[in-house]
């Protein structure tokens, strides 16, 4: 036994082993309903299912959510439920990510210290939601990733891996400007707004 | 918006020529009467609901287990200090594509017997090509990058008790309400 319980760094499921499983999402859901993977449209049908008139409604949020999202809805309860399983259940809440030391010290530069669990405690908890910086990014980052899936048409999973896999170059689009979008947080924003 | 174009089209098996142009199937939800009845019969079917949703969590469970979901992972990709995220979606991305192809190449169908055809993404009928794709997918990017977590992750974190997340998630759907509401004025 230890004298020293220093949790150890948790290193994730390798990525080909979790790249190929998220992958085959994609031909699963394809041959079982016809469905395209893509779980940003589970926003859209969100808003839809929204109690309100009809008259309240914009256009794009007026339609039969039911037939055309249901199924999306619930597999995206499912994930909750999965998340839930992996987070609660299979992971050690006390361990660090086992992050590149190189990560590790831009976070510290940072002032970000505490690397245990999903998200940084110090930026995006209800306590940190009063501060400015942790209002931008979780309020500022939930808007613009509801606004900016809606307005290129799908997200990670439905440009990056549906559409970039059915070699649409619209998709491709979507995704160098994903990246330029994020290299110009984490580069820019994020010095400016924490440093 | 290809999902529900592609799910409830209805689709003759013939070229390319017979769909509809790309501009059709843009952000709208043909749901044509006859087929609501046929997807609450299969899609929405007790049992096929059950499926997507025990799908949905094996795939939540690897969201976790390979820690896609974490704010650090995502910092960590966007100032390229480590491979891990990369080989997800390039093998995920390789993985589909060849599944695609396989699909495509044997004409397979659904379980139900209906031709799987995939709906081209239009460029849209803005001055500048394709802005809805690279404006969009700016602003996107920039929230993924200061939330850490795009719309599946988003849902395995409060699924996992990361309750801040709900207040990412009421205004994830603002942002979506906001943008039906300016959507006529935005360029695509």
């Amino acid at each position: 036994m230890s004298l020293h319980p220093m949790p150890v760094p948790q290193d994730p499921w390798p990525w080909y082993v979790a790249g190929p499983l998220i992958g085959l999402f994609v031909p699963a859901l394809l041959l079982f309903g016809g469905k395209v993977f893509g779980l940003s449209a589970n926003l859209r049908h969100a808003c839809a299912a929204l109690p309100v008139s009809n008259r309240a409604k914009p256009g794009f949020l007026r339609y039969d959510w039911r037939t055309a999202g249901l199924w999306n809805l619930v597999f995206a309860l499912g994930i909750a439920v999965g998340g839930f399983l992996g987070i609660r259940v299979f992971s050690d809440p006390s361990a660090p990510m086992a992050l590149s030391p190189e990560t590790v010290a831009a976070l510290v530069d940072l002032g970000v210290s505490d690397l245990t669990g999903f998200v940084p405690a110090q930026l995006l908890s209800w306590s940190a939601l009063m501060t400015p910086a942790g209002a931008l990014m979780v309020l500022g980052g939930g808007f613009l990733v509801g606004f900016g899936a809606r307005w290129a048409g799908g997200c990670t999973s439905g440009h990056a891996i549906s559409g970039l896999a059915d070699l649409q170059l619209p998709s491709l689009v979507a995704v160098i400007g994903f990246f330029v979008g994020g290299l110009a947080v984490t580069h820019i924003v994020l010095p400016l707004l924490l440093g | 918006m290809t999902n529900s174009a592609l799910r409830f089209r209805q689709s003759d098996g013939a070229g390319d020529g017979a769909s509809p142009s790309p501009a059709e199937c843009l952000d709208t939800e043909q749901v044509e009467p006859g087929l609501r009845q046929r997807a609450l019969a299969e899609g929405n079917a007790p049992l096929a609901l059950a499926i997507y949703g025990l799908l949905g969590a094996f795939l939540g469970l690897v969201f976790t287990k390979s820690q896609v979901i974490s704010w650090f992972r995502i910092y960590e990709m966007f100032r390229f200090e480590s491979f891990h995220m990369y080989g997800v979606i390039g093998s995920a991305v390789a993985t589909a594509a060849l599944s695609i192809w396989v699909i495509k190449r044997l004409g397979l169908t659904t379980l139900h017997g209906e031709p799987i055809r995939l709906s081209p993404k239009a460029w849209g009928g803005s001055r500048v090509p394709g802005a809805r794709y690279w404006m969009g997918g700016i602003t996107f990017g920039l929230g993924w990058a200061l939330l850490g977590a795009c719309p599946g992750p988003l849902v395995a974190l409060l699924g996992g008790g990361v309750s801040v997340m709900v207040a990412a998630l009421v205004a994830a759907l603002a942002g979506t309400w906001t943008y039906a509401a300016l959507r006529d004025h935005l360029p695509h």
